[in-house]
């Protein structure tokens, strides 16, 4: 693992200037994975959404590498070609044998864990060499807020309002980092903007594998969580703090819960309440008629961080 | 000098080859009935050590064009082949891919599109591409498949085009007949087609670019449009160089439009693809009888041979238009369409009428094109009156 030190003198892939929000997780997570995925030039494909729309604004573009975007559900279909492109070349002797590119693959929840879906895993079964990298947000950002099958349960987003007759999304998270790891993949992992440190040595193994690997980050919206901007970090930290979030990561089959996480064990996890009052999205919950729902979704996750634990071995 | 062997083969079998020939970078194929032969071919070439290509069995044609895309961003000759249903799926990567000016070269088996499903010919899948940006060709024969692949690929890497191109043979008829067909030797393709030199590559990790930027309200979309219309317009003129350069090592016609006893027609017809050689065969009995009968095949119908066909049929008194697609509530097929409006500058209009025919491979009997030359006969001679769409023999 390269040291901070280290880290900072790297260059900086993402350039600023930019128009995602101030406080926007997905720029904070793929300059913390860029910056652990080393030295090697890196060519990135990313899926439509938040990330793409607001960092190739042409003429412009915030990539210091090659970046490409093809459509929303296909960026792991599009880095398999590029992938495959780089091998057949390498053959061809049009590109020199001995030269290194990293790949890297990138979508939100909603291009990732629903319409992607197909696309990524049929790139992890075919083995590519390349990272995935799932940012996840937890709704469909770029088209005003509207549920994915990574929004929590309970929470308010245009397409799973808050009425009289119903509380938010009524369905739970799907746990895609599970998915991708019984693809078999060399690595697969969950982290947080909140723990750069975890996800740029992540970052580090994901690319140092060979074959496909996967990263799912959790990665604060202020504009779709309804919460400040200067809070982002925060509330990703108490996304893990409280379980929501388990970090851990499946290297070559194993499971292991990451340190952050592993800590919590013993010292306990901070109630579920933590993680949802900083986010207006959840603001209903508090509602004394929603005090059932409440225990559920944290009932919900007390079953996602035993199944984690039990995963990893974690008595 | 160039070899020629003399094979009996089918027309799947010979765009395999001819993609082998053109030694694409990569290839990404999912199959579908009946463009199976051409990628299960391709996979012998691959597991023999024949080619170079990375092959991406990819799981769905929705992510074949997309890893055709990346691939031909990242700077690589690439190629592919789909169907009906298959093409129906990439349709938004087909969009994608025409205006990242991506040269990709695509054969598609053409077949009826569901529902009810089918799985033989009519042109309703490459029809329902033809405003995706794509230069189209259509093959009446194995032959001219072969030939036609090969220059799709000189046509869509040419710096002048740099447009994706599909290369169109009739399902089962084409794809799956035994036809005899004369292959060039690897060599005369190779320097045929020369080496691919991509611009803006990916894999130049030395000077990065990015490709498929955002370019919303206020930004040039329009301005790239309009230079993508432009160059599927200066395609014609690559078109007609390479299928004139090709037609000289081979000794076979290359024409955007090619005419059979035209000079003298008074009754056409115009058609595409394997219908062609029937319309033919009518067209000389009809001669025998006397009748000024004559054929105007579409071989390229993107860019569409306004000018061409205007000229080839300026002088006949009666046309008829036949469709193997619908174009559901619009006057009539694709073909008819563009047809008609082609010969709405000549100073003297001839009544111009549609057929449907052959959807979902109904049969294309040669008593069918004879009763078009009829119907014409009887509008000439003011017998009949020209009438609206006939779905030609259906019950
Ligand atoms: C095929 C297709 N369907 C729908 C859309 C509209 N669309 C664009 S981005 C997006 C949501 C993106 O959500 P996510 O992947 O979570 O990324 P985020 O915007 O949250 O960063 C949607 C629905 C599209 N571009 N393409
Ligand atoms: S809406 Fe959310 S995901 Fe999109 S740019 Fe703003 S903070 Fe980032
Ligand atoms: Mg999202």
């Amino acid at each position: 693992m390269a040291t901070l030190k280290e880290l900072t003198h790297r260059e900086d892939r993402l350039a600023g200037g930019h128009r995602l929000c101030a406080g926007c997780g997905a720029s904070i997570a793929m300059r913390q994975i860029m910056l652990g995925a080393g030295t090697d030039p890196l060519v990135v494909g990313c899926a439509t959404g938040c990330l793409e729309v607001s960092t190739t604004i042409y003429p412009y573009t915030s990539w210091r590498i090659g970046y490409v975007h093809n459509a929303f559900e296909n960026s792991a279909a599009t880095v398999s070609g590029v992938e495959a492109a780089f091998k057949a070349l390498k053959r061809a002797g049009k590109i020199p044998a001995d030269k290194k590119i990293k790949f890297m693959a990138v979508g939100g929840d909603g291009g990732t864990y629903d319409i992607g879906l197909q696309s990524l895993s049929g790139a992890m079964e075919r083995g590519h060499d390349m990272v995935y990298v799932c940012y996840d947000n937890g709704a469909y950002m770029n088209t005003g807020i509207q549920r994915s099958s990574a929004t929590p349960k309970g929470a308010w987003a245009t397409t799973s309002e808050v009425g009289a007759a119903q509380a938010g999304k009524q369905q739970k998270r799907k746990d895609l980092t599970s998915i991708i790891a019984a693809h078999n993949v060399a690595y697969a992992a969950q982290g947080s903007i909140s723990h750069w440190k975890d996800l740029a040595t992540k970052a580090e193994k994901a690319f140092a594998a060979e074959g496909p690997a996967f990263i799912n980050v959790l990665a604060t919206c202020p504009r779709g969580w309804r919460s400040a901007y200067n809070k982002s970090i925060e509330i990703a930290k108490l996304g893990v703090q409280t379980g929501y979030w388990p970090l851990f990561e499946v290297e070559n089959g194993e499971w292991k819960m990451s340190t952050s996480s592993k800590g919590l064990v013993k010292a306990g996890r901070k109630p579920i309440e933590d993680f949802l009052k900083p986010q207006g999205r959840f603001k209903h919950l508090f509602a004394p008629e929603n005090s059932d729902l409440l225990a559920e979704i944290q009932a919900d996750v007390d079953d996602y961080w035993e199944y984690i634990k039990h995963r990893c071995g974690v008595e | 000098m160039a070899e020629v062997k003399t094979v009996a083969t089918t027309g799947n079998l010979v765009v395999a080859e001819a993609m082998r020939q053109c030694k694409p970078d990569v290839v990404a194929a999912y199959p579908i009935t009946p463009q199976t032969t051409i990628v299960e071919e391709y996979a012998k070439f691959v597991a023999q050590g024949r080619v170079h290509t990375e092959y991406v069995t990819v799981e769905s044609e929705h992510s074949a064009m997309s890893a055709c895309i990346g691939a031909s961003a990242a700077g690589a000759r690439v190629m592919t082949a789909t169907a009906s249903q298959g093409l129906a799926l990439m349709w938004e990567e087909l969009h994608i891919a025409s205006g990242m000016r991506l040269p990709i070269v695509m054969a598609n088996a053409n077949r009826a599109l569901s529902a009810p499903i089918n799985i033989h010919c009519d042109h309703g899948d490459a029809m329902g591409a033809r405003d995706t940006g794509w230069v189209i060709l259509f093959a009446e024969t194995a032959q001219e498949a072969y030939d036609n692949t090969i220059i799709c690929l000189k046509v869509a890497e040419d710096p002048e085009v740099l447009l994706p191109a599909m290369t169109c043979l009739d399902g089962f008829i084409t794809t799956h007949s035994i036809d005899r067909i004369e292959l060039f030797d690897d060599e005369t393709v190779a320097d045929f087609v020369g080496e691919y030199e991509p611009a803006n590559a990916l894999l130049d990790t030395d000077s990065p670019v990015s490709h498929g930027c955002f370019a919303g309200l206020g930004g040039p979309f329009f301005e790239f449009k309009k230079a993508q219309r432009l160059a599927i317009d200066r395609s014609k003129g690559v078109v007609e160089r390479v299928g004139a350069a090709f037609s000289e090592l081979s000794g076979r016609p290359f024409g955007l439009v090619e005419s059979d006893m035209m000079d003298d027609a008074d009754l056409a017809i115009v058609v595409i693809g394997s219908t062609a050689g029937n319309a033919r065969h009518v067209a000389k009995e009809m001669r025998a009888q006397g009748v000024k009968a004559g054929v105007v095949k579409v071989r390229c119908f993107r860019p569409f041979p306004q000018a061409e066909l205007v000229a080839a049929l300026k002088d006949a008194k009666a046309v008829a238009v036949l469709d193997r697609a619908e174009s559901f509530g619009a006057e009539g097929g694709p073909l008819y369409l563009e047809t008609r409006s082609a010969l709405y500058d000549l100073e003297t209009r001839m009544p111009v009428v549609n057929y449907i025919y052959g959807l979902g491979g109904s049969d294309v009997r040669l008593e069918l094109i004879r009763q078009v030359y009829s119907d014409l006969s009887d509008i000439v001679s003011g017998s009949a009156s020209p009438s609206g769409l006939v779905y030609l023999g259906a019950r």
